[in-house]
């Protein structure tokens, strides 16, 4: 069978990903430059019977979704940084109540409004420490079609295994960019449903108990366990306690069980990555000019890589340290004032090789700011 | 079945002060809910933050208590994502139109089918007696040791204003009248309101010098009036008690269901 291909925005391969992993209840708010996810899930749910709710702000919307997964519903909402922001208490919620959940946020230039109409990724710790309090989160994000696709399903995927809101950390360039997308064949990606509970009718079904391999099977509003549902630290019945052993052990495992699952969160991937000695690490839009510029320096006989990251949170310091322990060099290409260098320097064995090439003018980065850098580090002069 | 049986025992002694209203609530909204035959297993009661919010912990429904003014936002959710559901939206007077206030009108222009109760006690009670929205103006509070200048919102005005289909209020004097208001909201199809009086004995009554518990659920009686009662004609300045508003519109989730079938028509 030939495969399906679409020419299509970024934020469409977002919404064709979720429809793959099989979202069924989007709520969101119009925001700049995300609305395009919104908009057309507003057409493609309800054709196959799944519900699209324009709600009354960004807060509203973040509650709404959390409210319909837990009917045993896949669900999404979209932002951009201002909304994003308005979401960060139901995030936590989230968190807290172990809700699965998809956040894309489309970045734009910040603080407060800032730049709606012009890339940045400046909400990078933001998605990590955004809502108050310890807790864990995973942030994924892509630099092309085929992959914003793929990381979507992931997104779902993840959520649903780790009963966690995972953020989509796309940004302006790369979800309005339009390319090419081969839409994947039904059963070419795996997909991870909903895990709902074996317990009995009858039986004492405590939905907060983690399994021997730490999942919490579920169990739908409607059916017939009932429970209690809170952001307040909770016991294994999802019952309010300030029990400190209570307090402590569900905070634990809050962070254990993404901290324990590095390895298999972590999504990278390597571009002539082979004996280099100038490490690029990038994400996003970004990776796309360190890509390029990378080919171009390697035919010129100049060893340099990029290591692209595509899950942010949890930081993949390991990995960071490996690829890191050779190079002469290390710069992070993004498009904010640091916020991933700060991690990199204290992921490697030398912070004083790891250098920051960025824009914060909300233009794209280019290869050429990239190579300018370069060649400073390499004494070479602009 | 027993009330008692509507409880989650295991959860009790509950955190309400001595001569709260909110167990009255609680006792009428169960009746209700006894008297209508649902079944357990098909009421989400939602809630957000508050001494009013924790009520959701203590039944033995499907419980989701959320965050501080958003109960309205999360039961939207449930309810669209599944209509069979009865959702009932227990609220404080400060949880549910200062905080939550946006949610509260804009469910009650989508005509969604969530039932929502107003515990009004007029006082942040939870945080120690803050004023609210619904004090009204000369009133103590901690946050106002000069009195109150603030105007109070008119419940039943807002939620009429907004698109309620059904409103009524009453008050924990009437709690046998607060049960039959309550029966009717729930079985009505789409957005209903039941404001109901609740005192804080604690928190507003002692600073406002209304005495104690029994001494201000009395006064619900002199207070109040029931909407065409000679009592009520003849003193108009009597809060009404009483079904303000009671008719049909198009529901949220049944309007939704004829966009997916238009949608999946278009699409063979």
């Amino acid at each position: 069978m030939e495969k399906s291909i679409k020419f299509i925005q970024g934020n469409e391969a977002c919404v064709e990903g979720a429809l793959y992993a099989g979202v069924e209840f989007f709520a969101g708010y119009p925001i700049t430059p995300s609305t395009e996810i919104a908009e057309c899930l507003s057409q493609r749910l309800p054709e196959r019977g799944g519900k699209f709710i324009q709600m009354e702000d960004e807060i509203a919307s973040m509650c709404a979704i959390i409210g319909a997964s837990l009917t045993g519903k896949k669900v999404m909402t979209a932002t951009s940084g201002p909304g994003f922001s308005l979401k960060q208490e139901a995030i936590g919620y989230a968190c807290m109540a172990e809700i699965p959940c998809v956040i894309a946020n489309v970045q734009r230039g910040g603080p407060s409004t800032g730049n709606p109409t012009h890339v940045s990724q400046g909400d990078l710790n933001q998605a990590r420490w955004g809502t108050h309090g310890d807790h864990n989160i995973i942030a994924l994000t892509a630099s092309n079609h085929q992959d914003i696709f793929s990381i979507t399903v992931d997104a779902f995927n993840l959520a649903e295994t780790y009963r966690t809101p995972v953020i989509l950390l796309f940004d302006e360039a790369i979800g309005h960019l339009r390319e090419k997308l081969v839409l994947p064949d039904e059963g070419e990606l795996p997909i991870v449903g909903r895990l709902r509970t074996s317990v009995g009718k009858g039986v004492d079904y405590r939905p907060y108990l983690p399994r021997e391999d730490g999942r919490l099977p579920m169990s739908d509003f409607g059916a017939e366990h009932r429970y209690n549902v809170t952001g307040l630290f909770h016991d294994m019945w999802g019952f309010p306690s300030n029990n400190p052993q209570v307090v402590s052990d569900l905070l634990r495992h809050l962070m254990d069980k993404i901290d324990n699952n590095v390895h298999s969160i972590t999504r990278y991937k390597e571009h002539y990555m082979d004996g280099a000695e100038y490490v690029l690490i990038s994400y996003g839009s970004s990776a796309r000019s360190a890509i390029h510029m990378a080919k171009n320096r390697r035919m010129k006989g100049e060893k340099i890589g990029v290591l692209e990251l595509q899950s942010l949170w949890p930081f993949p310091q390991h990995l960071i340290r490996e690829k890191c322990s050779k190079a002469k060099a290390v710069i992070v290409v993004e498009m904010n004032s640091g916020q991933l260098m700060y991690h990199v320097k204290a992921a490697v064995d030398d912070p004083g090789k790891v250098f920051l090439s960025n824009r914060i003018d909300g233009k794209l980065i280019t290869p050429a700011d990239i190579k300018g850098l370069l060649r400073i580090i390499q004494g070479r002069g602009v | 079945m027993a009330i008692k049986d509507y409880l989650r025992q295991r959860f009790f002694p509950h955190m309400w002060c001595p001569g709260c209203g909110h167990g009255t609530v609680l006792n009428s909204l169960l009746r209700a809910v006894e008297e209508l035959g649902i079944e357990k297993n098909d009421i989400v009661m939602t809630s957000g933050i508050g001494c009013s919010a924790r009520i959701s912990g203590y039944v033995d429904f499907h419980s989701l208590h959320s965050l501080h003014g958003r109960a309205l936002a999360f039961a939207t959710g449930v309810k669209l994502s599944q209509p069979k559901l009865k959702l009932l939206v227990p609220m404080g007077d400060g949880d549910a139109l200062a905080i939550g206030g946006n949610h509260f009108i804009h469910a009650a222009r989508r005509n969604i089918d969530i039932t929502a109760i107003v515990m009004n006690n007029k006082i942040y009670g939870m945080t120690g007696g803050q004023y609210s929205p619904l004090s009204g103006v000369g009133k103590k509070a901690t946050t106002a040791p000069y009195l109150t200048i603030d105007n109070d919102f008119d419940v039943v005005e807002l939620a009429k204003a907004a698109g309620a289909t059904f409103v009524a209020r009453t008050t924990t004097f009437h709690a046998t009248e607060a049960t039959d208001f309550l029966k009717k909201a729930i079985m009505h199809k789409g957005f209903s309101v039941v404001e109901i009086l609740s005192q804080c004995p604690t928190h507003y009554g002692r600073k406002n010098k209304e005495g104690d518990a029994p001494q201000m659920v009395a006064n619900y009686d002199k207070i109040t009036a029931r909407l065409g009662s000679k009592k009520l004609e003849e003193n108009p300045a009597l809060i009404g008690r009483g079904i303000f508003v009671d008719r049909q519109a198009p529901e949220y989730c049944e309007e939704y269901d004829k966009i997916i079938e238009y949608a999946m028509k278009g699409r063979k």
